[in-house]
């Protein structure tokens, strides 16, 4: 019986070991490892987005919903200025909570508002501000007690006094100015105006919105295009010192007041005739006539690279909601488009962020740094839970090439269009520019950009002020009150 | 206080994931014989702890004690399921039964808290199903004529996806199912187990020239009339399911060289030849410029993980239902959301240690055809848990496949069930062969002592 049913077994088996192998397992071991390189693809990916991206991906209106259930959880965080006074902060009011900004309109563009879409930090940092990194007992017992958790602080980079000052300065004109440190990209100051209430921004939202021609909630300093005026000289200067390199030395022009180029005339400010000149003096002077002179020599395609360079038409690598600058300057253009734009007229519009942060470069060596307002993220009860540490934004010139336009910058306060900001406490260092905006010519957009001190730039101010007349009458001496404010409080130099 | 405990029983729940997690690997790295029935004891555990602690959150955030029940009917399931299969099939591999479990269990807590009747509907579903699978790795063992019905397989397969392609209704922009008595089908679930028993016949018959051939044509006509249906996920997987069978087949590396050539080739005359490729990509390349419409889907999926966090916002507390298609093609987003990222990332790796035991197994069994059904249905399993993570985390574009036993919907959940039991079937083919040999052995010892 036995041997019977082995017998079976031996046929049975005898027949199926025509199909049957030894599997080879290479293949198949190849396979595996395939697949599972395809998962840990997956979790990495998925790690890499929790670490890097996540934070900013979340930060968005389309997450509404989650971002007020997690609003119905904690208590919006605070935003303080970086020597940790309170710009905004959540109160609680007849059992509702509400958003208070003890500064008012000081802050108005820069920290922004919290309903109605949010704009500034209040936008930036809205996530941050909602989520709570108190510790798990703190959370636990503020749960039991049916008490809300407290969102994170912002610690912001502004300067309380500063901003004041600069406030203050540009007093009843529209415009903008920005102040900042050029090896960090600290933003100290930035102001806006026309300006608005942000505790009262609920009741006077519908009459700004109404309102086409004021664009009061426009931050002018990030997102104002304005012709740039002479302060686009500082361009055309780089752009001319990379063509020409040591000769420009040897540069010498004759102003008579007026430029005539192919039938095109460029008239020098007011008129004025400055006579025989060599580069830094045209520069220093801003003689419309000798850089209509220089703009014709330039090579387009090198000039439009060198703007590109400047991020003139580029994305910008920076948290704050900005507009990008344009450079137009093409082949088909006329002549007179040509001197226009050398001289900072014609299709080109920048920014005032844009051009705080080339006069960053030129007192930095080159290297412009990406410009930014939060300094940490802290939890309410002193965590650090993010620190933002200063980043590069592009080589805008090399040190050279800055050198170059420090000594220029240097000779426009010493002897040139700047003087209002010569003084014995700093040297300063900077461009001025009257930029005109409307084919009537009367009124024109006073501009400065520059730093202090020249030696060891600390602070870096850009101002412009709507409609108010030359750079140097009413631009510069905003940029004097404001040196002297840092340097009285600041006095490491 | 409830708040209190449902925000706790995250943290807790992610700890019994994380044990369950290692012993999947524990089992994958240890020798084929199966001493140490602790260790599955403990999965066990583990895995009631995560279903109790779910629903436990999903009874106190809710105030509904009317889900206990529903509890204890899914407890009741899943011991029967873990019993009986332990009874009638001692040779079926008990970490593949945990596993199976295991995903119904984070199913059930999920899309209890996505909608309860969606979930009930879900869970006698998944009864049935399991009655049905109960019997499959029988007829898997015994039925010795499956091999000689290749072309059935083939033939089947193809007139199913042509019939819905004709007839069928169309959800979400694809036309991929149609609707008898009520009852919805989803064809291409059930069409790919179908297409693994075809490529595996055709394969243990000859690995020629002709013979691959043959079956590549077969292959791409189910690829392209898929394709046609806009059911991009399920073309992707069967393309790959069938390279992968050729290659460990016919040990030829130039079929992987063509195949990847093809597929590159297929993926670039698609792109150019179908708008809903397009936007798919279109939607992959830059969800936020186009968060209104197409990149909708991708970014809401995006939110939710991103607010969740590592340790998610526990059960109830997020808001997965903003996401499309939550509880099918997005289920992963919406247990990352609530459960964390790290209990999604140990989801991950459970779906892997399947995934390898499956290949373990192919590996180990010695009659071709089995052997290449045991390496097809492995990699439909984990490339589909591959698109389907993949496109809601925006790895590659989204293909709106679901995740297997996690993801709501019958025919997903039915013929996944059945693929786990035919491995289960698999199993018994591989521990007969076994007792062949040692009986051979035997055999052999015996004529030496006559």
């Amino acid at each position: 019986m036995r041997n019977k049913k082995k017998a079976d077994a031996r046929d049975g088996a005898s027949l199926e070991e025509l199909h049957r192998e030894k599997p080879r397992r290479l293949e198949i071991i190849l396979t595996s490892i395939f697949f599972s390189l395809l998962m840990i693809a997956l979790i990495v990916n998925l790690a890499v987005y929790m670490k890097r991206d996540s934070a900013t991906a979340i930060n968005n209106n389309y997450n509404s919903s989650r971002q007020e259930i997690i609003a119905r959880q904690n208590i919006r965080g605070r935003i303080l200025s970086a020597d940790g006074d309170v710009l905004a902060e959540t109160k609680e009011e007849n059992g509702k909570e509400i958003r208070v900004y003890p500064y008012q309109n000081l802050f108005a563009h820069v920290v922004g508002y919290a309903v109605k879409g949010k704009a500034g930090i209040e936008n930036t940092e809205s996530m941050n501000l909602l989520l709570s990194h108190e510790s798990l007992g703190n959370k636990v017992q503020n749960e039991l007690a049916s008490v809300k958790n407290y969102g994170d602080d912002v610690y912001t980079t502004l300067d309380v006094d500063l901003q004041q000052a600069a406030y203050d300065a540009l007093g009843v004109y529209n415009g903008a100015i920005i102040v900042s440190q050029p090896q960090t990209g600290r933003i100290l100051a930035m102001v806006s105006k026309p300006d608005f209430d942000p505790n009262t921004i609920m009741n006077i939202w519908d009459d700004i919105v109404a309102d086409n021609s004021s664009s009061v909630l426009l931050n002018r300093a990030t997102q104002g295009l304005y012709p740039p005026g002479s302060t686009f000289k500082i361009v055309t200067a780089l752009e001319y010192y990379r063509e020409n390199g040591g000769n420009v030395s040897d540069y010498s022009f004759n102003c008579n007041g007026k430029f005539n180029y192919e039938g095109s005339t460029i008239r020098c400010f007011h008129g004025s005739a400055h006579g025989r000149e060599d580069f830094t003096k045209s520069f220093a002077k801003s003689c419309n006539s000798s850089f209509a002179n220089i703009g014709t020599s330039l090579e387009l395609g090198s000039f439009q690279n060198t703007c590109s360079e400047l991020l003139f038409g580029q994305p910008i690598d920076t948290a704050i909601a900005y507009k990008q600058s344009q450079f137009n300057l093409s082949e088909s253009d006329s002549t007179d488009m040509l001197l226009q734009t050398a001289i900072g007229q014609g299709g080109t519009v920048i920014t005032p962020l844009l051009l705080n942060m080339i006069t960053c470069a030129v007192a930095n060596g080159g290297e412009c740094m990406s410009p930014y307002v939060v300094d940490r993220i802290q939890s309410r009860s002193g965590g650090v839970v993010k620190q933002n540490e200063p980043q590069k934004a592009a080589d805008m010139m090399t040190p050279q090439e800055a050198e170059f336009l420090q000594g220029l910058m240097e000779a426009v306060v010493t002897e040139g269009t700047g003087t209002k900001l010569k003084n014995d406490l700093y040297t300063a260092a900077g461009k001025t520019g009257s930029a005109e905006f409307s084919s009537d010519k009367s009124d024109s957009h006073a501009w400065f950009t520059g730093y202090a001190p020249a030696t060891d730039p600390q602070i870096c101010v850009t101002i412009v002020v709507e409609s108010a007349g030359s750079g140097g009458e009413y631009a510069a001496p905003i940029a004097r009150r404001l040196m002297d404010e840092f340097f009285t409080k600041n006095v490491s130099f | 206080m409830a708040h209190v405990i449902s925000d706790l029983s995250k943290y807790v729940i992610l700890f019994f994931m994380a044990v369950y997690t290692l012993e999947c690997f524990l089992i994958l790295l240890r020798p084929d014989d199966r001493e140490g029935d602790g260790i599955y004891a403990r999965q066990i555990i583990c895995m009631f702890m995560v279903h109790f602690l779910g629903f436990a959150a999903i009874c106190l955030e809710t105030g509904e004690a009317s889900y206990i029940i529903f509890y204890g009917f899914q407890e009741l399931l899943l011991f029967a399921t873990i019993a009986l299969f332990r009874v009638i099939y001692p040779e079926a591999d008990r970490l593949v039964v945990n596993n199976m479990c295991m995903f119904l269990v984070i199913s059930f807590v999920i899309l209890t808290r996505i909608s309860f009747s969606k979930s009930l509907r879900q869970f006698v579903i998944v009864s049935v199903s399991m009655v049905a699978a109960l019997f499959i790795p029988a007829f898997v063992k015994k039925l010795r004529f499956l091999p000689a019905l290749t072309w059935v397989y083939g033939a089947v397969g193809v007139a199913a996806l042509a019939v819905v392609f004709i007839l069928g209704s169309v959800t979400h922009g694809s036309n991929i199912s149609y609707t008898v008595a009520g009852v919805t089908f989803q064809p291409s679930e059930f069409v790919k187990i179908l297409f693994v028993f075809y490529v595996a016949g055709m394969m243990a018959k000859a690995t020629d020239f002709m013979q691959v051939l043959v079956s590549a044509l077969c292959a791409a006509l189910h690829v392209l009339i898929l394709v046609l249906s806009r059911d991009l996920g399920s073309a992707v997987i069967f393309f790959v399911v069938y390279s992968g069978m050729i290659f460990i087949a016919t040990h030829n590396y130039l079929y992987l060289i063509l195949s990847a050539a093809a597929g590159t080739g297929a993926s670039l005359l698609g792109y150019r030849l179908f708008s809903h490729v397009r936007v798919r990509v279109t939607a992959w390349l830059d969800p936020w410029a186009n968060i209104d419409n197409a990149g909708y889907q991708v970014t809401q999926s995006l939110f939710a993980i991103g607010t969740g966090g590592w340790f998610g916002m526990g059960i109830y507390h997020g808001d997965p239902s903003s996401i499309p298609y939550v509880e099918k093609d997005s289920i992963f987003s919406a247990v990352a959301e609530e459960m964390g990222v790290l209990f999604a990332i140990l989801l991950i790796l459970v779906c892997l240690s399947c995934f390898l035991m499956f290949m373990k197994l192919a590996s180990r069994i010695e009659e071709p055809f089995y052997r290449y059904i045991a390496i097809g249905l492995s990699i439909t399993y984990i490339f589909q848990v591959f698109l389907t993570i993949g496109g809601g985390t925006r790895l590659i574009p989204l293909t709106g496949v679901t995740l297997p036993l996690v993801s709501y919907g019958g025919s997903s959940v039915l013929s996944t069930i059945i693929m786990f039991s035919i491995i289960q079937g698999l199993y018994g083919i591989r521990s007969k062969e076994r007792i062949e040999e040692d009986e051979l052995y035997d055999e052999e010892e015996d004529d030496y002592e006559e």
